[in-house]
């Protein structure tokens, strides 16, 4: 596996020029920053010069010390003092800005993202710089068994199977997986020609009982001491949100200790993409078309995860391809979750078949999705309720996401209008109770007596250990 | 007979950049890289700290054996190429060797132009191209008193100050009526001229030598002034090293011509770097712009193109950059910053000395004495003829700000 790295990002409709981060720079480095927050084009926007440790860097080409050098562990090009001559011609090869004169030394400085800990994320008090870690995500799981077969069917650039491929290489091999009808079984990933597609055990239950399939599994291998399997599910919207929903639900309420994963591409994609509970307000379906009368699906659809969280469930999360440090951070803690009650994952996936986008273009959607609040990033916990991972302030408006999307072409303003409304009506929701959290503490406990399969407690470390195996 | 798929003449900036760009999209197709250097690859930009003593002629190398091995190339050092066959894919070398090749890289550089002045064949002189040039002026510069310096260019000047600095007696001659001529306007040279005069060197511009005698060195000028020194510095320019490309059929005007991908007019062998006469961006024009960021570029540009590497781009032209240290001090300059015909020149005088350069609303350069710029900045600016009218008052008022905004916008 080649390596890729982490990086700092800068998200400049976050930037409110407090210019904290190049104090913190300054201090840290004892002179000049080495980000600088300079004013953009319109009052009150801010950009940046920052090292973006280029892949090619020109600043190491054309230096004739050899004094930078790019480090093939974690990507960041290092300045060697004592080989620098101070020509200055690194400054020439750069077309960022990212290596510049500290002028009270008269020489060059540049970001060396703190040994993996920049200063000026830790203080940017909007999230407008933040370290993004997907690059170490590829390192450590990249070489990781794949616990699918290479060859399944699904669409070129299947979102679905992005999700599935990531998130066993994140769970491992100590689980068994339920995947209802859908993508996720009808690519082969549950067999084909009497084999089985995926590396661990599966099997394929209807769309009504998944949920109550598990419960059963679980409570057996609760019964027999096997505490260190994850029971899970990788399902479509379709068998969650509508004729798997009472299974669920079920499943939920009664506390089972189970990682529900719920892969939403807003429709029943495999069969022919049928609306579903959850395809939103407007979407082209085949069943929703788009002609004369009828423009599109004209129902909002349902919010599955935040309906899981009147459940009390031990874990809710959303999460998306976009942001891939924050699907493995939720998976981890929704595998810990699941060994001591219902864990509920509900992962966006856009469809490049059934939605109509490139499908060179299906990660531009998720992030999207996400920065126009259209799939706001959170997790709930009934301890400490629900919080943010992805902050929905100076989201982008959502025609900037339901333009790169075919299924919303036909749209009138009137329905955009109605999105924006559905869109910023949830957010409001959410954040009403993000500002409620955490619960009283009273709430934590379950009351005497709960019916909960009990099962002798995984201590932390060894759970962790399930989670990295 | 040796045999590369790719064999490359010369160990420096350009040749090196290709051997990254070939090893990208081939990474085991034979390669070989030939120099007539002894050493391991070095930059001759690096040889006035050599000079200063500032870096060890050990501590230069820009790559180490380890690197020719993990890059599977073979280097061959004390290996003058003499003469191309490019029917046979043939080179030799000065050893009577031949190597063969699929791919040629002609990246034998520049050496030092050796004006026609009367007796200076019969006198010892010194010169600054190569590590054991280096080695040899530090020698040298340690028994002398005093130095006469033949040219007022950048290599010239970091000479004459290296020889100041170690306490010689200093005089320059230079047949311009200023010093750093095309990189600078007459006022930001004023300035660096007045650094040099402050540390006592002896600057006679527009002069011309007419004659040099030796043992002790001798330099009569054209207004009949002596000079009297114990050692005579040549930097009157670098020429492209092209003598073992004689009787080849590879075109030299200049320099090894090419086309815009680098290729000469024989097929299977392309040049870069400071030997390669490839264009001018600002007139599109052929052009030398004996300088590093060109050579790299150009070693690029090569080494895809030896590759077939589908993602090469044509070449855009070479930018003139200089980013010159003299005593400490800090002089930038990028594209026709000098220019003064047809353009808008917006200079800053009081305290550092700053020039934009502008041509409607489009940079085409920029240069400042003692007022760190980003270079790399202004380069794509100029390169990218970024049209400036909706925020030119800011750029001038605030170049280095506006410039970094720009940038962070095209680029998220
Ligand atoms: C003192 C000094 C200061 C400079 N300062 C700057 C500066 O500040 N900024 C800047 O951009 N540039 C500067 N330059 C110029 C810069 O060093 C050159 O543009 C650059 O080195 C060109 O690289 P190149 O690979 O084309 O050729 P070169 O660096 O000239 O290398 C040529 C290579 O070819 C080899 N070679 C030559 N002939 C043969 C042959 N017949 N057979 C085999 N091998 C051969 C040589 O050994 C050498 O390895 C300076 C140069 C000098 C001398
Ligand atoms: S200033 Fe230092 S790091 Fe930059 S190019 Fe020159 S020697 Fe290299």
């Amino acid at each position: 596996m080649g390596a890729a790295f982490d990086s700092i990002s800068f998200k400049a409709s976050l930037c409110d020029g407090c210019g904290d981060c190049m104090t913190a720079c300054s201090e840290v480095k004892q002179g000049a920053s080495r980000i600088s927050i300079v004013p953009g084009a319109k009052a009150g926007s801010f950009e940046t010069a920052i090292c973006r440790q280029c892949g090619d860097p020109k600043c190491v080409q054309v230096c004739p010390s050899g004094a930078l050098d790019k480090d093939g562990g974690n990507g960041v090009i290092g300045w060697d003092a004592s080989k620098c001559v101070d020509c200055l011609l690194c400054t020439a090869g750069c077309s960022y800005g990212g290596i510049a004169v500290d002028p009270k030394v008269a020489r060059v400085a540049k970001c060396d993202q703190c040994d993996g800990d920049p200063a000026c994320v830790k203080v940017c008090p909007t999230g407008a710089l933040e370290f993004r870690k997907a690059g170490s995500i590829f390192n450590e799981y990249g070489a990781k068994e794949d616990l699918f077969v290479p060859g399944l069917s699904g669409c070129q650039g299947c979102n679905s199977e992005l999700i599935m491929r990531h998130a066993m290489r994140k769970i491992g091999r100590n689980s068994v997986l339920a995947t209802p009808p859908g993508c996720i079984p009808g690519m082969g990933s549950v067999g084909y020609n009497g084999k089985t597609g995926t590396k661990v055990p599966v099997f394929h239950p209807l769309l009504t009982n998944t949920a109550s399939m598990l419960s059963g599994i679980r409570r057996y291998y609760d019964r027999i001491g096997r505490k260190d399997i994850v029971v899970m599910a990788l399902a479509g919207d379709g068998g969650t949100s509508d004729c798997g929903f009472h299974a669920v639900s079920g499943a939920a309420e009664r506390g089972e200790k189970v990682l529900y994963v719920c892969v939403d591409n807003e429709g029943y994609m495999n069969t022919g993409m049928q609306r579903s509970g959850t395809t939103p307000y407007g979407s082209w379906t085949s069943t929703t078309p788009v002609g004369e009368h009828m423009k599109g699906k004209t129902q909002d659809a349902k919010n599955l995860p935040l309906i899981m969280t009147a459940h009390k469930c031990r874990y809710v999360a959303t999460a998306s391809t976009g942001y891939m440090e924050d699907l493995y951070e939720k998976l981890d803690r929704a595998i810990e979750a699941s060994f001591e009650g219902f864990s509920y994952l509900h992962i966006y996936s856009p469809c490049p078949t059934g939605w109509r986008i490139p499908s060179s273009k299906v990660i531009e959607a998720c992030r999207m999705s996400v920065d126009s609040n259209f799939n706001p990033l959170w997790e709930y916990t009934n301890r400490s309720g629900l919080r943010f991972t992805h902050s929905p302030d100076n989201a982008y408006p959502i025609t900037e996401y339901v333009k790169m999307i075919g299924k919303y072409r036909h749209l009138s303003p009137d329905q955009l209008a109605h999105i924006q409304a559905k869109v910023d009506e949830q957010v409001a929701l959410l954040k009403l109770m993000a500002a409620e959290s955490p619960p009283p503490q009273a709430a934590h406990r379950a009351p005497a007596g709960s019916s909960t399969p009990a099962g002798a407690e995984l201590t932390q470390p060894a759970r962790r250990e399930i989670a990295r195996n | 007979m040796p045999e590369a798929k790719y064999l490359l003449v010369g160990s420096s900036h350009a040749a090196l950049e290709a051997l990254r760009a070939i090893r990208l999209v081939d990474p085991d197709g034979s390669m070989a890289m030939l120099t007539r250097d002894e050493r391991l690859p070095y930059s001759p930009t690096i040889l006035p700290y050599v000079v200063s003593g500032r870096s060890g002629s050990d501590q230069v190398l820009l790559r180490d054996p380890a690197f020719f091995t993990a890059n599977n190339c073979t280097y061959v050092p004390n290996a003058q190429a003499v003469s191309l066959d490019p029917k046979a894919k043939a080179v030799t070398l000065a050893s009577g060797e031949v190597w063969r090749y699929q791919s040629l890289l002609i990246a034998s550089g520049a050496a030092p132009a050796i004006p026609p002045v009367k007796g200076l064949d019969g006198v010892k002189y010194h010169v600054l191209r190569t590590l054991a040039d280096a080695e040899g002026l530090r020698a040298a510069m340690g028994s002398a008193k005093s130095a006469v310096v033949l040219g007022a260019g950048l290599v010239g000047l970091h000479a004459a100050e290296n020889l100041a600095e170690a306490g010689l007696k200093v005089s320059v001659v230079e047949m311009q009526d200023h010093v750093l001529p095309g990189y600078f306007d007459a006022k930001a040279s004023t300035r660096i001229e007045d650094a040099f005069i402050k540390h006592g060197v002896d600057l006679k511009l527009k002069r011309k030598v007419v004659e040099v005698s030796g043992p002790a060195i001798r330099v009569t000028l054209d207004d009949g002034g002596v000079i009297e020194a114990d050692l005579l510095l040549v930097a009157t320019g670098v020429r492209p090293v092209t003598d073992w490309l004689a009787g080849s059929g590879i075109a030299v005007d200049k320099g090894v011509v090419v086309d815009e991908v680098m290729r000469t007019n024989v097929d299977g062998v392309w040049a870069a770097g400071d030997v390669a006469q490839a264009t001018d961006f600002a007139s599109g024009k052929p052009a030398l712009i004996g300088i590093i960021p060109t050579a790299v570029e150009q070693g690029k540009i090569a080494g895809q193109g030896m590759a077939g590497d589908s993602y090469r781009k044509d070449y855009a032209g070479g930018l003139p950059v200089n980013t010159y240290r003299f005593f400490g001090r800090v002089a930038l300059s990028i594209g026709r910053a000098a220019a003064t015909d047809g353009v808008e020149a917006v200079e800053t005088e009081s305290g550092a000395y700053r020039r934009l350069v502008l041509e409607g609303d489009r940079l085409v350069g920029y240069a400042s004495v003692d007022e760190p710029f980003d270079v790399g900045i202004m380069g794509e600016l100029i390169r990218r003829r970024v049209d400036l009218s909706e925020c030119k008052d800011a750029f001038l008022a605030r170049p280095v700000e506006t410039g970094r905004r720009l940038m962070s916008e095209q680029w998220r």
